[in-house]
């Protein structure tokens, strides 16, 4: 178990077992933590990034049919975010950004769900507790001190019951959110209490428009030893390097090592949503240079190198994404528009006059229309 | 005088001020390259350059900190918040450290920083993108308030609130970003009504409708259905809202006799109660009825599909001005949506 007060040096090279042509570079350290990943695994584990991919097209597609408000979408992040959520247990919490559908899918969300805010129907998409994954995060950074509290609950109950479970606390979060107090001071205490949280940093280049460099002078995984917290640096196109980072920090946080970090080094390929146009303030160059270290090709090629890819896995999986696609769209169409008085539920958990005396006049106000 | 909308004329505003004074930086994010999410300050950086027209990075309570170092420099900032609900990130700087400043140090150190905030709903934007928070402002002593409905007014009071000693937090309803009108960019400020005056938006004799920025449109529009209905609608544009000018407002209502203000915040501690409750001491004897407050209802902003049954719109606008009026029969409504 590392010394927390001595955090890994990181390097400017990010962790990586996959090149960009897929071939499988060797590591002491890294490899007894995925070797478990056989064929059937990593077929997975393809399919995974394959449908969550084809899920962000149809959350694309749908928003420039008006079906949706708005879309942020994760292309080219998939193996940071399949990595992460396939190395979770299902005790352990999520705490996310807009971003992360691929961490929900993983989780159990419902395709669908994910849509739920982006139509405008609901404020949130799914039952946090269900799925052991909070309702995403629009305020930059504010979900980081979520999952250290949460992790601080995890550690208290662990005191007062051995019994519970070594689950962990996870914040996700992009680069620019790294410049805001709440990431900053969630390090403090996490730190402090020696929570079992673990930080995902998914950077991906961009803060909208603004490039990381804004935000720091040096990777952002050489932050967190100033605040006594271990961090990874890991190429966050590569699925394999991201599942042995996470799963590594996740052990040290479960025996009780305290908190982690982990800087996913991807690429945003699309939009920051799809109100932004990122031809006001990106290289085109950048875009061809970051589409040749595309995540899927790179597990693709691996499997072929293992001669486990064939028309079969191909087409199966083809098939599979196109019927969650066509589900999803039906689905997304389908979706109501909530009846007008649900502007005034659950407002607050216990009853309030004020307020129902709001709804109920807003109800004859509006009753007034139809006599 | 050209034709601009006023998210060009907040520009033309900009540069203008950024011309007369070359203390003016501005800083947010996204607002060099990209010109901001809503191109506020599309071209700025190009002509005025980096130290100008900063980029910073992602922290709100950064953005309002180094320009209260800035503001002891002898600068005058002028801050960009992305979206109205992502003040609150910067709260403590305003509240706590720009708003007192001034009294703190005996008048001592002026705090001239604009806090640019796009504000409000009706554009179907997702969560914490459709905020009205101006009463939270307004009740903070020190800071100025104002929230601009047109092209003119958003160039000229955005000159205004720049060239201000004291802090401005300057409201831009973004569902009014496309408006467009005829603009001077280079109006004299001291020739033009001060930053701190209402605007009679339109004279009327029935009715004194209040409202400010995103809903001065729908005001405009109520007004004119009235007006086939016979009933004669005054709408004042309040533009500042801390000051608000009283002077203006309790004229009409004394001529009027009669108020209804529309805002599209939540009704609770709001501007509204707060206007209703000066015209209620001020002009009691005159008054005809009670006021009538049309509000947002007191909820979280609702999600995109719901945002019409929240903002006050043209026919809750008019059921207020009815039950002003005493035209609503008894339909056991107690207070109006
Ligand atoms: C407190 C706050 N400030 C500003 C914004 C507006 N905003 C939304 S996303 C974003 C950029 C976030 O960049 P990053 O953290 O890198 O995440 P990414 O979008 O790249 O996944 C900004 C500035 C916000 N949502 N919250
Ligand atoms: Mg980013």
């Amino acid at each position: 178990m590392p010394d927390a007060a001595k955090p890994d040096a990181t390097t400017q090279d990010p962790v990586r077992l996959l090149d960009e042509h897929g071939a499988r570079t060797a590591s002491d350290r890294y490899d007894p933590l995925i070797a478990d990943l056989d064929d059937h695994a990593l077929a997975g584990l393809y399919e995974d990034m394959v449908l969550i991919r084809r899920i962000d097209a149809e959350g694309m597609a749908l928003q420039r049919q008006g079906e949706l408000a708005l879309w942020p979408p994760l292309l080219g992040q998939e193996a940071a975010q399949i990595g992460l959520g396939r190395a979770l247990r299902s005790d352990d919490f999520v705490f996310s950004s807009y971003r992360e559908h691929g961490v929900a899918y993983c989780r159990g969300v419902a395709p669908v769900d994910l849509l739920r805010v982006w139509r405008g129907v609901s404020v949130s998409g799914w039952d946090p507790f269900e799925a052991g994954m909070a309702s995403p995060q629009v305020i930059i950074g504010a979900q980081a001190l979520h999952a250290t509290g949460y992790a601080m609950g995890i550690q208290n109950d662990r005191e007062r019951d051995p019994a519970t479970p070594d689950s962990v606390a996870v914040a996700c979060f992009g680069d620019g959110a790294m410049s805001e107090g709440d990431v900053n001071e969630a390090m403090v205490f996490a730190a402090t209490y020696q929570a079992p949280v673990v930080f995902f940093c998914q950077n991906n280049q961009y803060a909208i428009s603004e490039p990381v460099s804004l935000q720091t002078r040096v990777p952002l995984a050489d932050r967190p030893a100033g605040f006594g917290i271990p961090s990874a640096r890991v190429d966050g196109n590569d699925v394999l390097a991201v599942t042995a980072v996470v799963r590594e920090a996740l052990e040290r946080a479960r025996g009780g090592g305290g908190p982690g970090f982990i800087e996913a080094v991807t690429y945003r390929m699309g939009p920051h949503t799809t109100a932004d146009d990122p031809t006001r303030y990106r290289d085109p160059a950048e875009l061809e240079l970051w589409s040749a270290r595309d995540p899927i090709q790179r597990l693709r090629a691996h499997l072929e190198s293992r001669g486990a890819f064939g028309p079969e896995l191909e087409e199966s999986v083809a098939a599979r994404a196109d019927q969650v696609a066509a589900e999803l769209r039906a689905g997304c169409i389908a979706m109501p528009d909530p009846d007008a008085l649900e502007v005034f539920a659950d407002v607050y958990a216990e009853p309030h006059a004020e307020l129902d005396r709001q709804r109920a006049d807003y109800a004859r106000y509006l009753g007034g229309f139809v006599s | 005088m050209t034709t601009m909308t006023m998210g060009k004329a907040l520009n033309a505003g900009l540069r203008r001020a950024m011309t007369d004074d070359d203390r003016v930086v501005l800083m947010g994010e996204d607002i060099g390259t990209l010109g901001g999410v809503y191109r506020i300050t599309d071209g700025l950086q190009a002509e005025f350059g980096e130290r100008r027209v900063m980029d910073t990075p992602l922290a709100e309570a950064g953005i309002l900190g180094t320009a209260i170092g800035l503001a002891y420099r002898g600068y005058r900032p002028v801050c960009e918040i992305q979206f109205d609900g992502f003040v609150y990130p910067a709260f403590d700087q305003i509240v706590s450290q720009v708003a007192k400043m001034h009294a703190r140090t005996h008048g001592l150190v002026r705090m001239p920083i604009t806090v640019r905030i796009p504000v409000g709903g009706g554009i179907g934007a997702a969560e914490h993108h459709s905020e009205s928070p101006e009463a939270y402002f307004a009740h903070t002593a020190g800071l100025r308030v104002v929230s601009v409905s047109n092209p003119q007014d958003a160039c000229t009071m955005l000159r205004q609130a720049i060239a201000s000693d004291d802090p401005v937090i300057f409201f831009e309803p973004k569902r009014r970003y496309h408006v467009k009108a005829e603009v001077d960019d280079a109006v004299a400020l001291t020739e033009a009504p001060a930053l701190g005056s209402a605007r009679i938006a339109r004279p009327g004799e029935h009715v004194t409708l209040i409202t400010w920025g995103g809903l001065v449109g729908v005001a405009l529009d109520a007004a004119l259905a009235a007006e086939d209905e016979g009933t004669s609608i005054e709408v004042v544009d309040l533009r500042s809202l801390s000051p608000v000018d009283y002077d203006t407002v309790t004229a009409s209502v004394r001529r009027t006799g009669r108020v209804v203000i529309a805002q599209e915040g939540p009704r609770e501690a709001s501007i509204a109660s707060e206007v209703v409750a000066v015209l209620t001491e001020r002009c009691f004897a005159f008054l005809e009825a009670a006021p009538v407050r049309v509000t947002g209802h007191d909820i979280p902003y609702p999600p995109a599909r719901l945002e019409k049954h929240h903002l006050p719109d043209l026919d809750r606008i008019l059921y207020g001005v009815d039950r002003v009026l005493g035209r609503v029969r008894e339909t056991g409504v107690e207070v109006s949506p």
